[in-house]
Protein backbone atom coordinates (compact mmCIF):
# COMPACT_ATOMS: atom_id res chain seq x y z
CA UNK A 1 0.00 0.00 0.00
CA UNK A 2 2.73 2.63 1.25
CA UNK A 3 5.24 1.20 -0.35
CA UNK A 4 8.27 3.51 0.12
CA UNK A 5 11.02 3.73 -2.72
CA UNK A 6 14.14 4.36 -1.39
CA UNK A 7 14.40 8.60 -1.11
CA UNK A 8 10.79 8.78 -2.40
CA UNK A 9 8.42 10.16 -0.05
CA UNK A 10 5.07 7.98 0.31
CA UNK A 11 2.23 9.95 -0.79
CA UNK A 12 0.55 10.47 2.44
CA UNK A 13 3.93 12.33 3.80
CA UNK A 14 4.01 14.41 0.71
CA UNK A 15 0.06 15.61 1.04
CA UNK A 16 1.12 16.21 4.59
CA UNK A 17 4.11 18.49 3.42
CA UNK A 18 1.45 20.18 1.22
CA UNK A 19 -1.08 21.13 3.92
CA UNK A 20 1.85 22.11 6.42
CA UNK A 21 3.31 24.41 3.93
CA UNK A 22 -0.15 26.12 3.92
CA UNK A 23 -0.90 25.75 7.60
CA UNK A 24 2.49 26.31 9.39
CA UNK A 25 0.83 26.53 12.42
CA UNK A 26 -1.55 23.43 12.26
CA UNK A 27 -1.38 21.56 15.91
CA UNK A 28 1.58 19.11 16.33
CA UNK A 29 -0.31 16.44 17.46
CA UNK A 30 -1.47 14.40 14.13
CA UNK A 31 -5.79 14.01 13.70
CA UNK A 32 -6.79 13.68 17.44
CA UNK A 33 -7.96 15.79 20.08
CA UNK A 34 -8.66 18.88 17.34
CA UNK A 35 -11.39 16.82 16.03
CA UNK A 36 -12.90 15.01 18.17
CA UNK A 37 -13.85 17.86 20.25
CA UNK A 38 -15.07 19.33 16.86
CA UNK A 39 -17.46 16.28 16.62
CA UNK A 40 -18.62 15.94 20.15
CA UNK A 41 -19.39 19.88 20.30
CA UNK A 42 -21.29 19.72 17.17
CA UNK A 43 -24.76 21.53 17.50
CA UNK A 44 -23.59 23.93 19.73
CA UNK A 45 -24.87 26.98 19.65
CA UNK A 46 -24.22 30.24 21.70
CA UNK A 47 -26.91 30.69 24.00
CA UNK A 48 -26.56 30.93 27.98
CA UNK A 49 -30.22 30.04 29.89
CA UNK A 50 -28.83 31.37 32.81
CA UNK A 51 -27.94 34.49 31.58
CA UNK A 52 -30.76 35.02 29.55
CA UNK A 53 -33.01 34.67 32.48
CA UNK A 54 -30.97 37.03 34.84
CA UNK A 55 -30.96 40.09 32.25
CA UNK A 56 -35.07 38.92 31.81
CA UNK A 57 -34.93 39.54 36.02
CA UNK A 58 -33.00 42.96 35.52
CA UNK A 59 -34.57 44.30 33.18
CA UNK A 60 -38.41 43.86 33.17
CA UNK A 61 -40.02 46.99 32.09
CA UNK A 62 -36.54 47.98 29.84
CA UNK A 63 -36.56 45.83 26.26
CA UNK A 64 -33.92 43.60 25.90
CA UNK A 65 -31.07 44.49 23.40
CA UNK A 66 -31.85 42.08 20.85
CA UNK A 67 -29.31 40.83 18.07
CA UNK A 68 -27.82 42.63 15.09
CA UNK A 69 -28.24 42.32 11.62
CA UNK A 70 -26.11 39.15 11.58
CA UNK A 71 -28.39 36.61 12.93
CA UNK A 72 -25.73 34.02 13.21
CA UNK A 73 -23.15 36.09 15.46
CA UNK A 74 -25.23 36.02 18.71
CA UNK A 75 -22.09 36.68 21.10
CA UNK A 76 -21.19 40.27 22.72
CA UNK A 77 -22.65 42.92 24.08
CA UNK A 78 -26.29 41.68 24.13
CA UNK A 79 -27.78 38.75 25.49
CA UNK A 80 -29.22 36.27 23.45
CA UNK A 81 -32.66 36.17 23.19
CA UNK A 82 -34.61 32.23 21.99
CA UNK A 83 -36.05 34.64 18.90
CA UNK A 84 -32.25 35.57 18.17
CA UNK A 85 -31.27 31.78 17.00
CA UNK A 86 -32.07 30.60 13.81
CA UNK A 87 -35.30 29.35 13.86
CA UNK A 88 -35.40 25.53 12.55
CA UNK A 89 -38.73 24.05 11.69
CA UNK A 90 -39.44 20.54 10.86
CA UNK A 91 -39.59 19.56 7.07
CA UNK A 92 -43.78 19.72 6.73
CA UNK A 93 -43.10 18.86 3.38
CA UNK A 94 -43.23 14.95 2.00
CA UNK A 95 -40.07 13.75 1.07
CA UNK A 96 -39.40 13.90 -2.48
CA UNK A 97 -38.38 10.39 -2.39
CA UNK A 98 -42.13 9.46 -2.06
CA UNK A 99 -43.06 11.80 -5.25
CA UNK B 1 -24.90 -18.68 -8.80
CA UNK B 2 -23.74 -16.45 -6.52
CA UNK B 3 -20.81 -18.44 -5.01
CA UNK B 4 -18.85 -18.83 -8.47
CA UNK B 5 -19.14 -16.20 -10.31
CA UNK B 6 -19.30 -13.68 -8.14
CA UNK B 7 -19.63 -9.96 -8.20
CA UNK B 8 -18.52 -9.58 -11.69
CA UNK B 9 -20.74 -12.50 -12.68
CA UNK B 10 -23.73 -10.59 -11.74
CA UNK B 11 -25.05 -8.23 -14.48
CA UNK B 12 -26.34 -5.54 -12.84
CA UNK B 13 -29.28 -3.14 -14.33
CA UNK B 14 -30.66 -0.22 -13.58
CA UNK B 15 -34.28 -0.98 -12.36
CA UNK B 16 -35.62 2.11 -10.59
CA UNK B 17 -34.10 5.97 -9.50
CA UNK B 18 -36.40 7.55 -6.61
CA UNK B 19 -36.36 11.58 -6.12
CA UNK B 20 -36.31 14.75 -7.79
CA UNK B 21 -33.82 15.15 -10.64
CA UNK B 22 -33.02 18.88 -9.96
CA UNK B 23 -29.73 19.90 -9.10
CA UNK B 24 -30.67 22.18 -6.62
CA UNK B 25 -30.73 19.93 -3.84
CA UNK B 26 -32.46 21.22 -0.29
CA UNK B 27 -30.60 20.25 2.73
CA UNK B 28 -33.67 18.44 3.89
CA UNK B 29 -34.13 15.81 0.74
CA UNK B 30 -30.36 15.04 1.93
CA UNK B 31 -30.56 11.01 1.76
CA UNK B 32 -28.79 9.63 5.42
CA UNK B 33 -29.83 5.96 5.70
CA UNK B 34 -31.17 3.30 3.63
CA UNK B 35 -31.91 -0.49 5.13
CA UNK B 36 -34.08 -3.35 3.93
CA UNK B 37 -36.27 -5.14 6.21
CA UNK B 38 -35.91 -8.98 6.93
CA UNK B 39 -37.33 -10.13 4.02
CA UNK B 40 -36.54 -7.50 1.76
CA UNK B 41 -40.37 -6.52 1.01
CA UNK B 42 -39.61 -3.63 2.52
CA UNK B 43 -37.05 -0.77 1.95
CA UNK B 44 -36.83 2.42 4.32
CA UNK B 45 -34.96 5.84 3.69
CA UNK B 46 -34.14 8.09 6.10
CA UNK B 47 -33.02 11.73 5.61
CA UNK B 48 -32.00 15.14 7.20
CA UNK B 49 -35.29 16.54 7.28
CA UNK B 50 -36.32 13.70 9.74
CA UNK B 51 -38.89 12.02 7.55
CA UNK B 52 -38.84 8.30 7.14
CA UNK B 53 -40.17 6.80 3.31
CA UNK B 54 -40.49 3.19 3.04
CA UNK B 55 -41.12 1.38 -0.74
CA UNK B 56 -42.64 -1.81 -1.11
CA UNK B 57 -41.91 -4.26 -3.37
CA UNK B 58 -45.09 -5.23 -6.07
CA UNK B 59 -46.15 -9.29 -5.60
CA UNK B 60 -43.83 -10.83 -8.72
CA UNK B 61 -45.23 -10.98 -11.99
CA UNK B 62 -46.08 -14.22 -12.50
CA UNK B 63 -46.20 -13.14 -16.80
CA UNK B 64 -42.98 -11.18 -16.87
CA UNK B 65 -40.20 -13.21 -15.59
CA UNK B 66 -37.83 -10.49 -16.52
CA UNK B 67 -37.44 -8.73 -13.07
CA UNK B 68 -38.47 -9.06 -10.18
CA UNK B 69 -41.26 -6.51 -8.84
CA UNK B 70 -40.60 -2.62 -8.26
CA UNK B 71 -40.84 -0.65 -5.07
CA UNK B 72 -43.24 1.59 -4.74
CA UNK B 73 -43.81 4.32 -1.96
CA UNK B 74 -45.86 2.49 1.13
CA UNK B 75 -45.58 4.71 3.75
CA UNK B 76 -44.01 8.48 4.69
CA UNK B 77 -43.95 9.67 7.66
CA UNK B 78 -41.91 12.41 10.23
CA UNK B 79 -39.70 10.38 12.61
CA UNK B 80 -38.11 12.79 14.04
CA UNK B 81 -38.04 16.75 14.36
CA UNK B 82 -35.48 19.70 15.32
CA UNK B 83 -35.08 21.02 18.92
CA UNK B 84 -33.11 22.91 20.90
CA UNK B 85 -31.73 22.01 24.43
CA UNK B 86 -31.54 25.67 26.00
CA UNK B 87 -30.01 24.13 29.20
CA UNK B 88 -26.68 22.85 27.14
CA UNK B 89 -27.11 25.41 24.13
CA UNK B 90 -27.34 22.40 21.96
CA UNK B 91 -29.41 22.39 18.47
CA UNK B 92 -30.67 18.72 17.82
CA UNK B 93 -30.52 17.98 14.27
CA UNK B 94 -33.77 15.77 13.58
CA UNK B 95 -31.38 13.84 10.77
CA UNK B 96 -32.28 10.37 10.80
CA UNK B 97 -28.80 8.28 11.36
CA UNK B 98 -29.96 4.93 11.54
CA UNK B 99 -32.86 2.91 10.76
CA UNK B 100 -32.88 -0.85 11.91
CA UNK B 101 -36.10 -2.68 11.28
CA UNK B 102 -37.61 -5.85 13.49
CA UNK B 103 -37.78 -8.74 12.75
CA UNK B 104 -41.59 -9.58 11.68
CA UNK B 105 -43.86 -11.38 14.42
CA UNK B 106 -47.50 -10.32 13.59
CA UNK B 107 -49.06 -8.64 10.98
CA UNK B 108 -47.54 -5.10 11.45
CA UNK B 109 -43.85 -4.10 10.85
CA UNK B 110 -41.69 -2.13 13.24
CA UNK B 111 -38.61 -0.52 12.85
CA UNK B 112 -36.37 1.58 15.02
CA UNK B 113 -34.97 5.14 13.84
CA UNK B 114 -32.64 7.32 15.85
CA UNK B 115 -31.85 11.54 15.64
CA UNK B 116 -28.30 12.20 17.46
CA UNK B 117 -29.95 11.53 20.72
CA UNK B 118 -33.94 10.14 20.87
CA UNK B 119 -34.69 6.40 19.04
CA UNK B 120 -37.99 6.09 18.40
CA UNK B 121 -40.22 2.88 17.76
CA UNK B 122 -42.53 3.10 14.75
CA UNK B 123 -45.33 0.55 14.23
CA UNK B 124 -46.46 0.27 10.58
CA UNK B 125 -49.85 -1.17 10.01
CA UNK B 126 -52.30 -1.51 7.17
CA UNK B 127 -55.86 -0.91 7.42
CA UNK B 128 -58.02 -2.85 4.43
CA UNK B 129 -61.01 -2.90 5.81
CA UNK B 130 -63.49 -0.88 8.20
CA UNK B 131 -66.66 -1.41 10.28
CA UNK B 132 -69.88 -0.13 9.12
CA UNK B 133 -73.70 -0.67 9.97
CA UNK B 134 -73.29 0.32 13.70
CA UNK B 135 -76.58 0.88 14.89
CA UNK B 136 -76.26 4.24 16.66
CA UNK B 137 -73.64 6.17 14.31
CA UNK B 138 -73.82 6.98 11.06
CA UNK B 139 -71.35 6.12 8.31
CA UNK B 140 -69.84 9.13 8.74
CA UNK B 141 -69.58 9.30 11.80
CA UNK B 142 -72.33 11.24 13.50
CA UNK B 143 -74.44 10.08 16.71
CA UNK B 144 -77.74 8.74 15.11
CA UNK B 145 -81.03 9.50 17.44
CA UNK B 146 -81.63 6.38 19.04
CA UNK B 147 -85.47 7.24 19.74
CA UNK B 148 -85.34 6.59 15.09
CA UNK B 149 -83.62 2.93 15.36
CA UNK B 150 -86.35 0.27 14.43
CA UNK B 151 -84.30 -2.61 13.76
CA UNK B 152 -80.77 -4.06 15.23
CA UNK B 153 -77.99 -5.03 12.87
CA UNK B 154 -74.69 -6.69 13.10
CA UNK B 155 -72.21 -4.07 12.14
CA UNK B 156 -69.59 -6.03 9.76
CA UNK B 157 -66.33 -5.40 8.42
CA UNK B 158 -65.88 -4.12 4.65
CA UNK B 159 -62.84 -3.87 2.28
CA UNK B 160 -61.33 -0.07 2.21
CA UNK B 161 -58.71 1.59 0.26
CA UNK B 162 -55.60 0.41 1.73
CA UNK B 163 -54.42 2.55 4.34
CA UNK B 164 -51.03 2.06 5.91
CA UNK B 165 -50.22 4.05 9.20
CA UNK B 166 -47.09 4.65 11.22
CA UNK B 167 -47.89 5.46 14.58
CA UNK B 168 -44.37 5.99 17.41
CA UNK B 169 -44.70 3.10 20.02
CA UNK B 170 -41.68 3.75 22.03
CA UNK B 171 -39.63 6.68 22.48
CA UNK B 172 -35.98 5.96 24.17
CA UNK B 173 -34.61 9.51 25.40
CA UNK B 174 -33.04 11.27 27.36
CA UNK B 175 -29.85 8.23 27.37
CA UNK B 176 -26.68 10.27 25.60
CA UNK B 177 -25.08 12.96 26.56
CA UNK B 178 -23.43 12.51 22.67
CA UNK B 179 -24.24 12.03 19.37
CA UNK B 180 -25.86 8.24 18.66
CA UNK B 181 -24.01 6.87 15.22
CA UNK B 182 -25.57 3.75 15.55
CA UNK B 183 -28.60 1.35 16.99
CA UNK B 184 -28.48 -2.78 16.60
CA UNK B 185 -30.61 -5.12 17.21
CA UNK B 186 -29.69 -7.95 19.28
CA UNK B 187 -30.99 -11.49 18.33
CA UNK B 188 -32.87 -12.11 21.26
CA UNK B 189 -35.24 -9.84 19.67
CA UNK B 190 -36.03 -8.24 22.53
CA UNK B 191 -32.88 -5.81 23.47
CA UNK B 192 -30.79 -3.51 21.20
CA UNK B 193 -28.14 -1.14 22.10
CA UNK B 194 -27.36 2.39 20.87
CA UNK B 195 -24.14 4.07 20.37
CA UNK B 196 -22.76 7.66 21.14
CA UNK B 197 -19.35 9.18 20.65
CA UNK B 198 -18.40 7.93 23.92
CA UNK B 199 -20.98 5.43 25.24
CA UNK B 200 -22.88 2.40 24.52
CA UNK B 201 -26.27 1.50 26.11
CA UNK B 202 -28.36 -1.52 26.12
CA UNK B 203 -32.23 -1.15 25.91
CA UNK B 204 -34.88 -3.63 26.28
CA UNK B 205 -37.24 -2.38 23.65
CA UNK B 206 -40.64 -2.32 25.70
CA UNK B 207 -38.89 -0.09 28.17
CA UNK B 208 -38.62 3.07 27.46
CA UNK B 209 -37.39 4.50 31.64
CA UNK B 210 -33.82 2.61 31.64
CA UNK B 211 -31.35 1.94 29.87
CA UNK B 212 -28.28 0.03 31.12
CA UNK B 213 -25.11 1.66 30.18
CA UNK B 214 -22.58 -1.04 28.56
CA UNK B 215 -19.32 0.91 27.56
CA UNK B 216 -18.09 4.01 28.72
CA UNK B 217 -14.64 5.61 27.44
CA UNK B 218 -15.05 9.04 28.23
CA UNK B 219 -11.89 9.94 29.88
CA UNK B 220 -12.21 11.57 33.90
CA UNK B 221 -10.23 14.75 31.91
CA UNK B 222 -11.72 15.52 28.62
CA UNK B 223 -8.52 16.69 27.99
CA UNK B 224 -6.95 13.03 27.65
CA UNK B 225 -9.65 12.39 24.93
CA UNK B 226 -8.18 10.48 21.97
CA UNK B 227 -10.51 8.38 20.61
CA UNK B 228 -14.38 8.07 19.84
CA UNK B 229 -16.86 5.15 19.51
CA UNK B 230 -17.80 5.45 15.70
CA UNK B 231 -20.16 2.40 15.33
CA UNK B 232 -21.44 -0.60 17.17
CA UNK B 233 -23.12 -3.68 16.57
CA UNK B 234 -24.55 -6.68 17.92
CA UNK B 235 -23.52 -10.43 17.05
CA UNK B 236 -26.11 -11.98 14.56
CA UNK B 237 -26.03 -15.21 16.82
CA UNK B 238 -24.54 -14.59 19.81
CA UNK B 239 -26.95 -12.14 22.11
CA UNK B 240 -24.59 -11.57 24.46
CA UNK B 241 -21.55 -10.50 22.10
CA UNK B 242 -21.11 -6.92 20.22
CA UNK B 243 -18.35 -5.16 18.73
CA UNK B 244 -17.98 -1.41 18.73
CA UNK B 245 -15.20 0.50 15.95
CA UNK B 246 -12.93 3.68 17.21
CA UNK B 247 -11.64 6.39 15.31
CA UNK B 248 -8.72 4.72 15.71
CA UNK B 249 -9.37 2.04 13.55
CA UNK B 250 -9.95 -0.48 16.61
CA UNK B 251 -12.56 -2.75 16.96
CA UNK B 252 -13.00 -3.75 20.29
CA UNK B 253 -15.32 -6.91 20.84
CA UNK B 254 -16.78 -7.41 24.34
CA UNK B 255 -19.17 -10.01 26.32
CA UNK B 256 -21.76 -8.98 28.54
CA UNK B 257 -21.77 -12.23 30.60
CA UNK B 258 -18.10 -11.03 31.23
CA UNK B 259 -19.30 -7.64 33.54
CA UNK B 260 -21.85 -5.30 33.36
CA UNK B 261 -19.38 -2.70 31.96
CA UNK B 262 -18.02 -4.00 29.43
CA UNK B 263 -15.25 -1.40 29.17
CA UNK B 264 -12.88 -4.04 29.12
CA UNK B 265 -12.76 -5.42 25.84
CA UNK B 266 -12.47 -9.34 24.98
CA UNK B 267 -11.06 -9.10 22.25
CA UNK B 268 -9.01 -5.99 20.35
CA UNK B 269 -8.83 -5.95 17.00
CA UNK B 270 -6.02 -3.88 15.34
CA UNK B 271 -3.86 -4.10 12.09
CA UNK B 272 -0.19 -2.99 13.20
CA UNK B 273 1.05 0.56 11.60
CA UNK B 274 4.21 1.02 9.89
CA UNK B 275 5.77 3.70 12.01
CA UNK B 276 7.49 5.30 9.06
CA UNK B 277 4.52 5.50 6.93
CA UNK B 278 2.88 7.65 9.67
CA UNK B 279 1.36 11.07 8.33
CA UNK B 280 -0.26 14.16 10.31
CA UNK B 281 -3.48 11.91 7.68
CA UNK B 282 -3.24 8.50 9.47
CA UNK B 283 -5.66 8.54 12.01
CA UNK B 284 -7.97 10.80 10.43
CA UNK B 285 -7.97 7.93 7.05
CA UNK B 286 -8.02 5.18 9.64
CA UNK B 287 -10.98 6.06 11.39
CA UNK B 288 -13.73 3.10 11.04
CA UNK B 289 -17.04 4.42 9.97
CA UNK B 290 -19.10 1.71 9.67
CA UNK B 291 -18.90 -2.29 10.89
CA UNK B 292 -20.83 -5.12 9.87
CA UNK B 293 -20.53 -8.84 11.12
CA UNK B 294 -21.09 -11.44 8.17
CA UNK B 295 -24.24 -13.15 7.78
CA UNK B 296 -22.29 -16.14 9.83
CA UNK B 297 -20.90 -14.43 12.64
CA UNK B 298 -17.29 -15.61 11.63
CA UNK B 299 -16.36 -12.40 10.07
CA UNK B 300 -16.65 -8.73 10.07
CA UNK B 301 -16.12 -6.55 7.72
CA UNK B 302 -14.95 -2.84 8.43
CA UNK B 303 -15.03 0.64 6.36
CA UNK B 304 -12.03 3.01 6.73
CA UNK B 305 -11.71 6.45 4.44
CA UNK B 306 -9.57 4.59 2.22
CA UNK B 307 -10.37 0.66 2.22
CA UNK B 308 -13.05 -2.38 3.57
CA UNK B 309 -10.82 -4.77 5.70
CA UNK B 310 -12.48 -8.04 6.77
CA UNK B 311 -11.55 -9.49 9.52
CA UNK B 312 -11.55 -13.17 11.16
CA UNK B 313 -12.99 -12.77 14.78
CA UNK B 314 -10.64 -15.78 15.62
CA UNK B 315 -7.37 -13.31 14.65
CA UNK B 316 -6.94 -10.17 16.50
CA UNK B 317 -3.91 -8.78 14.94
CA UNK B 318 -4.49 -7.99 11.32
CA UNK B 319 -7.54 -8.37 9.52
CA UNK B 320 -7.50 -11.11 6.54
CA UNK B 321 -8.52 -9.32 3.71
CA UNK B 322 -8.10 -5.96 2.30
CA UNK B 323 -9.80 -4.24 -0.85
CA UNK B 324 -8.68 -0.89 -1.62
CA UNK B 325 -11.88 1.23 -2.50
CA UNK B 326 -9.76 4.60 -4.01
CA UNK B 327 -6.29 4.67 -3.02
CA UNK B 328 -5.94 7.14 -5.80
CA UNK B 329 -7.40 9.66 -3.11
CA UNK B 330 -3.96 9.06 -1.24
CA UNK B 331 -2.24 11.78 -3.26
CA UNK B 332 -5.29 13.83 -2.19
CA UNK B 333 -5.25 14.17 0.99
CA UNK B 334 -4.09 17.68 1.10
CA UNK B 335 -7.09 19.13 -0.47
CA UNK B 336 -9.59 16.25 0.60
CA UNK B 337 -8.94 17.46 4.38
CA UNK B 338 -9.01 21.01 3.28
CA UNK B 339 -12.76 20.58 1.85
CA UNK B 340 -13.49 18.11 4.81
CA UNK B 341 -14.29 15.14 2.66
CA UNK B 342 -11.81 13.32 4.26
CA UNK B 343 -14.12 12.82 7.52
CA UNK B 344 -17.16 11.37 4.78
CA UNK B 345 -18.36 8.47 6.80
CA UNK B 346 -18.96 5.50 4.12
CA UNK B 347 -20.81 2.60 4.73
CA UNK B 348 -20.50 -0.81 3.31
CA UNK B 349 -22.65 -3.90 3.48
CA UNK B 350 -22.48 -7.78 2.69
CA UNK B 351 -24.14 -9.39 -0.39
CA UNK B 352 -27.54 -10.82 0.36
CA UNK B 353 -27.61 -14.59 1.41
CA UNK B 354 -28.40 -16.31 -2.68
CA UNK B 355 -30.98 -18.81 -2.61
CA UNK B 356 -28.74 -21.70 -3.22
CA UNK B 357 -26.38 -20.51 -1.05
CA UNK B 358 -27.07 -19.68 2.52
CA UNK B 359 -25.26 -17.84 4.79
CA UNK B 360 -22.05 -17.09 2.58
CA UNK B 361 -20.71 -13.54 2.77
CA UNK B 362 -18.59 -13.66 -0.40
CA UNK B 363 -19.46 -9.86 -1.93
CA UNK B 364 -18.94 -6.44 -0.64
CA UNK B 365 -20.35 -3.18 -1.78
CA UNK B 366 -19.43 0.13 -0.58
CA UNK B 367 -19.66 3.95 -1.86
CA UNK B 368 -17.34 6.62 -3.00
CA UNK B 369 -17.55 9.74 -4.68
CA UNK B 370 -17.99 10.89 -8.37
CA UNK B 371 -21.76 8.79 -7.28
CA UNK B 372 -19.37 5.94 -8.10
CA UNK B 373 -19.55 3.02 -5.92
CA UNK B 374 -18.06 -0.58 -5.74
CA UNK B 375 -17.74 -4.14 -5.02
CA UNK B 376 -15.67 -6.66 -4.29
CA UNK B 377 -15.85 -10.52 -4.72
CA UNK B 378 -13.89 -12.26 -1.96
CA UNK B 379 -13.67 -15.86 -3.94
CA UNK B 380 -12.11 -14.32 -7.38
CA UNK B 381 -10.60 -11.06 -5.88
CA UNK B 382 -12.09 -9.21 -8.90
CA UNK B 383 -13.54 -5.87 -7.87
CA UNK B 384 -15.91 -3.24 -10.18
CA UNK B 385 -16.75 0.16 -9.80
CA UNK B 386 -20.24 1.06 -11.18
CA UNK B 387 -22.12 4.66 -11.24
CA UNK B 388 -25.42 5.88 -9.76
CA UNK B 389 -26.37 8.46 -12.45
CA UNK B 390 -29.68 8.78 -14.54
CA UNK B 391 -27.69 8.68 -17.91
CA UNK B 392 -27.52 4.90 -17.36
CA UNK B 393 -32.03 4.60 -16.98
CA UNK B 394 -32.58 2.12 -19.33
CA UNK B 395 -33.97 -0.77 -17.76
CA UNK B 396 -32.45 -4.53 -18.67
CA UNK B 397 -29.28 -3.00 -19.87
CA UNK B 398 -26.26 -3.91 -18.20
CA UNK B 399 -23.96 -0.64 -16.28
CA UNK B 400 -20.98 -0.11 -18.06
CA UNK B 401 -17.97 -0.76 -15.49
CA UNK B 402 -16.46 2.55 -15.03
CA UNK B 403 -12.40 2.91 -14.66
CA UNK B 404 -10.57 6.20 -12.79
CA UNK B 405 -7.21 7.33 -13.90
CA UNK B 406 -4.85 7.65 -11.42
CA UNK B 407 -2.31 9.47 -13.15
CA UNK B 408 -0.82 9.30 -16.26
CA UNK B 409 -2.17 9.09 -19.91
CA UNK B 410 -6.03 8.41 -19.40
CA UNK B 411 -7.55 5.98 -21.87
CA UNK B 412 -11.05 6.70 -23.61
CA UNK B 413 -13.85 5.78 -21.09
CA UNK B 414 -11.65 6.57 -17.94
CA UNK B 415 -12.10 9.57 -15.60
CA UNK B 416 -9.25 11.06 -14.34
CA UNK B 417 -9.58 12.05 -10.28
CA UNK B 418 -8.85 15.55 -10.84
CA UNK B 419 -12.41 15.27 -12.64
CA UNK B 420 -14.42 13.57 -9.97
CA UNK B 421 -16.92 15.45 -8.24
CA UNK B 422 -16.51 14.97 -4.46
CA UNK B 423 -19.92 16.77 -3.51
CA UNK B 424 -21.73 13.37 -5.14
CA UNK B 425 -20.98 10.78 -2.55
CA UNK B 426 -22.16 7.65 -2.00
CA UNK B 427 -22.42 6.99 1.78
CA UNK B 428 -25.61 4.60 1.80
CA UNK B 429 -26.05 1.54 0.11
CA UNK B 430 -27.88 -1.41 1.12
CA UNK B 431 -28.40 -5.43 -0.52
CA UNK B 432 -31.41 -6.94 -0.64
CA UNK B 433 -31.15 -9.87 2.27
CA UNK B 434 -32.32 -12.61 -0.37
CA UNK B 435 -31.92 -11.80 -3.76
CA UNK B 436 -29.65 -9.52 -6.23
CA UNK B 437 -31.23 -6.30 -5.60
CA UNK B 438 -29.06 -3.23 -4.52
CA UNK B 439 -30.60 -0.24 -2.83
CA UNK B 440 -27.93 3.00 -3.66
CA UNK B 441 -28.09 6.19 -2.53
CA UNK B 442 -27.08 9.59 -4.35
CA UNK B 443 -27.04 12.59 -1.93
CA UNK B 444 -30.70 13.22 -2.55
CA UNK B 445 -31.70 10.01 -5.03
CA UNK B 446 -32.25 6.38 -4.42
CA UNK B 447 -31.40 4.29 -7.01
CA UNK B 448 -32.38 -0.02 -7.28
CA UNK B 449 -30.29 -2.09 -9.30
CA UNK B 450 -31.02 -5.46 -10.42
CA UNK B 451 -28.89 -8.29 -11.72
CA UNK B 452 -30.54 -8.93 -14.65
CA UNK B 453 -32.11 -11.89 -15.52
CA UNK B 454 -31.77 -14.72 -17.79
Amino acid sequence: QDAQKDGAVSPERAEEAKLKAKYPNLGHRPGGSDFLMKRLQKGQKYFDSGDYNMAKAKMKNKQLPSAGPDKNLVTGDHIPTPQDLPQRKSSLVTSKLAG
Amino acid sequence: FLGAGGGNDIQWCFSQVKGAVDDDVAEADIISTVEFNHSGELLATGDKGGRVVIFQQEQENKTQSHSRGEYNVYSTFQSHEPEFDYLKSLEIEEKINKIRWLPQKNAAQFLLSTNDKTIKLWKISERDKRPEGYNLKEEDGRYRDPTTVTTLRVPVFRPMDLMVEASPRRIFANAHTYHINSISINSDYETYLSADDLRINLWHLEITDRSFNIVDIKPANMEELTEVITAAEFHPNSCSTFVYSSSKGTIRLCDMRASALCDRHSKLFEEPEDPSNRSFFSEIISSISDVKFSHSGRYMMTRDYLSVKIWDLNMENRPVETYQVHEYLRSKLCSLYENDCIFDKFECCWNGSDRQVEFLSLIVMTGSYNNFFRMFDRNTKRDITLEASRENNKPRTVLKPRKVCASGKRKKDEISVDSLDFNKKILHTAWHPKENIIAVATTNNLYIFQDKMN
